[in-house]
């Protein structure tokens, strides 16, 4: 069902396009040599290039064109072998030349495409525009002393991307689906950490309403909303706030907006009559960014295993549903955990132990995947002890909060606690006619017809052997010996 | 003969002939400099103490071997070139205590090759002029005088200071920049060789940016070979210049002595303006006749689009102006003056720290990159240097090098001042054009005007092509036999 909002005069349905600002991963800033890492003291990562001092020119790094060349391929966009940087002017105490070097005719990436996938298992594109480099600005800092504000330069300069979407986004659930799985790509692609709490990942959020088949109708961007969660609840807050104007006989005014999440409502920051005029033209300190084609299929052979793709080669090679392949390459770390697990063994049984226990153990002890509660070598092991009929999966349960426990490999707990399952048939025998004959009033009901009672007998044997029962001959012992 | 009347040629042998000393040298400069930048101000900070230091560190390299012909050659540096521990103000009082703490690549170079830094030398504010009268530090005198007049003139600019001190002998050669035709214009105002060089020879890093895609660094010297000698070292590939050409620089010395002898020179129809004044036109002549009598073929060329560069340079000029100075507004070194709010600031601080003529090519530069103009003047502005830059390239399948006369007229006195900012801009009419392409171009001393004024001559070669350049600047200068001197020097 598509989403719509109710109005009084009808349904409208909204539409959303993003453009998103992500912090390159680079050693040093997009024109500078200076550092490009997040934190240290305020203007400990700042060139007199940064710091727009007298006579200073910037350098291209071809690190960072290199990341943006990659996440164009990540999202299956069209490379742009001529590119172009523009200045942007505008004045503001923490842009130090008074204008942001940026792309604005030429991007360095062109027409793309992301999948999102909805709660319902629905798969739908949505359109890149364009992708271009750009440099970030510093940060003022208002509150530090009572008259004046302190600027801090480490972040300006420090290479972005803008990942402009097109306006196929029609609820909020499909904004923050866009989001995780642009974050996705740009995490697998080792380009961009996502870190929205650091900044490293921010979201312009353009929103219209209109009734479903109409042309669009008139937009207001959110800026800089930094959570998923904000985007989600600024998309609607913003639509809702759209939709009354116009029943009300008003007209949206196209405007720039912010969202306060206190109040869950966006409030005016400027209207299209004060917008800067940008006064974009070619910088002339830089040369055109001209891109050779092996350079770029260099960069294409070297990319990793993309998400989507992962997750197709993990159904198709592992026999495991959709469902879980998704939940499984969600990150990349965890997928390499997996098919460490997987790897030689039965994939159905490694996703399931992957997701539930182990998942559960993390989640539990705190831990992360990079320091995970149960190394995947180890959880192989207990899985091999599974396979081997050495233990049966209730028992496994057991060694496996032990090992989270102790830290030990699973064949020495099951031999330390005598949990080998047993298999012997005689044994097994003895433990169903004991569990019988001790329960005959039950077996009266189960021959008068009372069928449910078997399983009652199955789980009564297995406790009287501790649980080491083969369950399935424990089955089949029961069901013999009840005729 | 005394030690003024050296070249750098000269200096350079007598230096290694110990015949004088670094030091020596360099205080003779010093004592000229105090003698007569207090009338000329051509220098805005001279250097007398770091001049000494310098050329004791010379004599010792002279003494010890390593040294090279620039060891010892006391030098002005335009003040648009950042110095490590020197004040840089390129004339304007926004960086009117401005002290950088770091080196521009070309003055590191002539710093490393052992030239001496007399002082920073006076200039237009921020390039923009020409006549050295917009310089916030006041104007400069030329050290030349009309025949029987003690008017005082203009050296033209915006290399005016640099200009005044090669031709008054206060410094032994200087360093220039043009952005369109701030090295050419006063080294013909005062009776000098200088050259802008192609645009990407020389690196832009550390020189206060005017015009990015136009502003080129540049020698001006005496003569023709002392030039080459400063642009040897000067040149070269710069990574912290995108711009900067990765090209091998060839010893220019080398191309002075070749003959013109079968050179193709070509004369363009368009600069023949009407109304030039005929002193200018005649000494174009005598420079056509001396290059044909030493063997060259003149040819008569056609640069269609001449006429419009002028006014595509002075939208593309300040349009890149008005964005490169947006950085100077008070926040982080330079002058502030305090306002209420930040803008309050930013207006304060620009509004008290830029000159006039500063400030009209901000305004100028803004209004036409803004929305709904850019179109019109910019784009336009860019399309029309695409055709000036195949005017030359077209000419140059049938030339090797271009002649024309520097300036449309001689230099003008300091009260002259011209009320209307266009008749100035008509000055830089000959030279814009191959700023716009980006070609070299040299102007070098031809003759006197009837007041006893000196007047140059433009040599125009192709990209990357000084040698050419040098080869026929040299034998104009031969032919020339310029030995005029102004009546203000030191002796």
């Amino acid at each position: 069902m598509a989403y719509t909002l109710a109005g009084r005069s009808g349904a409208w349905e909204v539409v959303v396009g993003l453009e998103v600002h992500a912090q390159v991963i680079s050693v040093s800033k997009l024109f500078s040599g200076a550092s490009a890492a997040y934190g240290g003291e305020p203007n400990a990562h700042v060139s007199f290039v940064d710091a727009g001092f007298p006579g200073m020119l910037p350098v291209i790094n071809q690190e960072c064109v290199a990341q943006a060349v990659r996440t164009g391929l990540g999202l299956k966009a069209q490379i742009n072998l001529f590119s172009r940087f523009d200045r942007k002017n505008y004045f503001y105490a923490d842009l130090p030349n008074g204008y942001q070097i940026s792309q604005f005719a030429h991007p360095i990436v062109g027409k793309g495409i992301v999948e999102i996938e909805l709660a319902d298992g629905t798969l739908k594109p949505i359109g890149i525009t364009r992708l271009h480099l750009e440099q970030d600005a510093g940060k003022s800092m208002h509150d530090q002393h009572p008259t004046k504000s302190i600027i801090d330069l480490n972040r300006a300069g420090v290479a972005l991307m803008e990942i402009v979407s097109e306006p196929d986004i029609r609820s909020p659930e499909e904004a923050g689906a866009y989001l995780r799985k642009l974050r996705q790509i740009l995490r697998y692609l080792g380009t961009c950490d996502g870190n929205m709490e650091e900044g490293s990942l921010r979201a312009d959020v353009n929103v219209s309403v209109r009734k479903p088949g109409e042309a669009f109708r008139t937009r207001c961007e959110i800026k800089n909303v930094n959570s998923i969660r904000f985007v989600m609840h600024a998309v609607e807050a913003e639509a809702l706030r759209q939709i009354e104007i116009w029943e009300d006989g008003g007209e949206v005014e196209q405007e720039t907006r912010l969202y306060d999440p206190a109040r869950g409502e966006t409030r005016s920051m400027r209207s299209k009559e004060d917008a800067h005029d940008y006064r974009y033209f070619p910088d002339p300190d830089l040369l055109p960014l001209v891109l050779e084609e092996d350079w770029v299929a260099a960069l294409k052979r070297g990319l990793p295993e993309l998400p989507d793709e992962k997750r197709a080669r993990f159904c198709a090679e592992y026999g495991i549903p959709f469902y879980d392949a998704g939940v499984l390459v969600a990150e990349q770390e965890v997928a390499d955990f997996y098919e460490e697990v997987a790897r030689g063994r039965d994939g159905k049984l490694a996703a399931n132990w992957v997701t539930g226990d182990f998942f559960a153990a993390m989640n539990r002890t705190g831990k992360s995947i990079a320091d995970p509660p149960v190394s995947a070598a180890a959880l192989g092991a207990l899985l091999d002890l599974i396979t081997d009929k050495t233990i049966n999966g209730r028992i496994a349960k057991d060694v496996f909060e032990e090992m989270v426990e102790t830290g030990k490999p699973p064949a020495e707990i099951v031999v330390e606690k005598g949990l080998r399952q047993v298999t012997d048939t005689g044994a097994i025998d003895a433990a169903v006619t004991r569990v019988l004959a001790a329960n005959a009033d039950k077996v009266a009901e189960y021959k008068a017809g009372k069928d449910k009672l078997f399983g009652f007998f199955v789980g009564q044997v297995m406790k009287a052997m501790q649980g080491k029962g083969n369950p399935a001959l424990v089955n089949e012992a029961v069901k013999k010996q009840l005729g | 003969m005394s030690v003024f009347d050296l070249t750098i040629a000269g200096a350079a042998r007598a230096l290694r002939a110990r015949e004088i000393s670094a030091v020596e040298l360099a205080a003779a400069y010093n004592a000229a400099v105090e003698a007569l930048n207090p009338r000329l101000n051509a220098y805005i900070t001279p250097t007398p103490e770091l001049a000494l230091e310098q050329a004791r560190a010379a004599d010792r390299r002279l003494a010890g071997g390593g040294a090279t012909p620039l060891t010892g050659i006391p030098i002005a540096m335009k003040d648009l070139f950042c110095t490590e521990g020197v004040r840089t103000t390129a004339a304007s009082k926004i960086l009117g205590n401005f002290v950088p703490p770091y080196e521009s690549t070309v003055s590191a170079r002539l710093k490393a090759a052992g030239a001496v830094m007399l002082g920073k030398a006076n200039l237009d504010e921020f390039a923009m002029g020409s006549s050295n009268l917009t310089s916030a530090f006041g104007p400069v005198e030329s050290p030349w005088k009309r025949h029987g007049a003690e008017a005082r003139l203009a050296p033209g600019g915006s290399s005016g200071g640099s200009a005044a001190a090669v031709a008054a002998r206060i410094a032994l050669a200087a360093t220039g920049t043009d952005t369109g035709g701030s090295i050419r214009q006063p080294a013909a105002f005062t009776g000098i060789a200088g050259i802008k060089p192609t645009y990407g020879r020389c690196s832009r890093f550390g020189v206060v940016a005017f015009a990015s895609s136009l502003d080129q660094p540049g020698p001006m010297a005496r003569n023709v070979e002392d030039n080459a000698l400063m642009l040897s070292v000067m040149s070269g590939f710069d990574e912290k210049d995108s711009t900067s050409a990765d090209r091998a620089v060839p010893d220019f010395t080398q191309a002075l002595h070749r003959s013109v002898k079968g050179l193709k020179i070509g004369v363009p129809a368009e600069y023949r303006l009407e109304g030039t004044n005929p002193e200018i036109l005649a000494l174009w002549e005598q420079g056509i006749a001396w290059l044909r009598a030493e063997g060259a073929e003149i040819r008569d060329i056609s640069l269609p689009h001449t006429k419009y560069g002028l006014p595509a340079y002075y939208i593309i000029a300040p349009a890149e102006a008005s964005s490169n100075l947006a950085r100077y507004d008070g926040v982080r070194y330079g002058l502030r003056v305090e306002g209420e709010d930040l803008i309050d600031l930013y207006e304060r601080t620009r509004a008290e720290g830029f000159g006039a003529e500063v400030k009209r090519r901000i305004l100028i530069g803004t209004y036409v990159l803004s929305h709904g103009y850019y179109d019109a003047y910019y784009l336009k502005a860019q399309k029309i240097r695409s055709l000036i830059l195949r005017d030359f390239t077209d000419a140059f399948m049938e030339v090797d090098a271009i002649l024309t006369p520097t300036a449309p007229s001689a230099a003008f006195g300091l009260d002259e001042t011209m009320t209307d900012p266009l008749t100035m801009y008509l000055n830089d009419v000959f030279t814009v054009p191959a700023s716009l392409a980006g070609v070299p171009a040299m102007s070098v001393p031809a003759g006197l005007s009837a007041a006893g004024l000196p007047l140059g001559l433009q040599v125009i070669g192709r990209h990357f092509d000084e040698e050419t350049v040098f080869t026929v600047a040299a034998a104009l200068e031969r032919a020339a036999q310029f030995s005029a001197l102004p009546q203000v020097r030191a002796e």
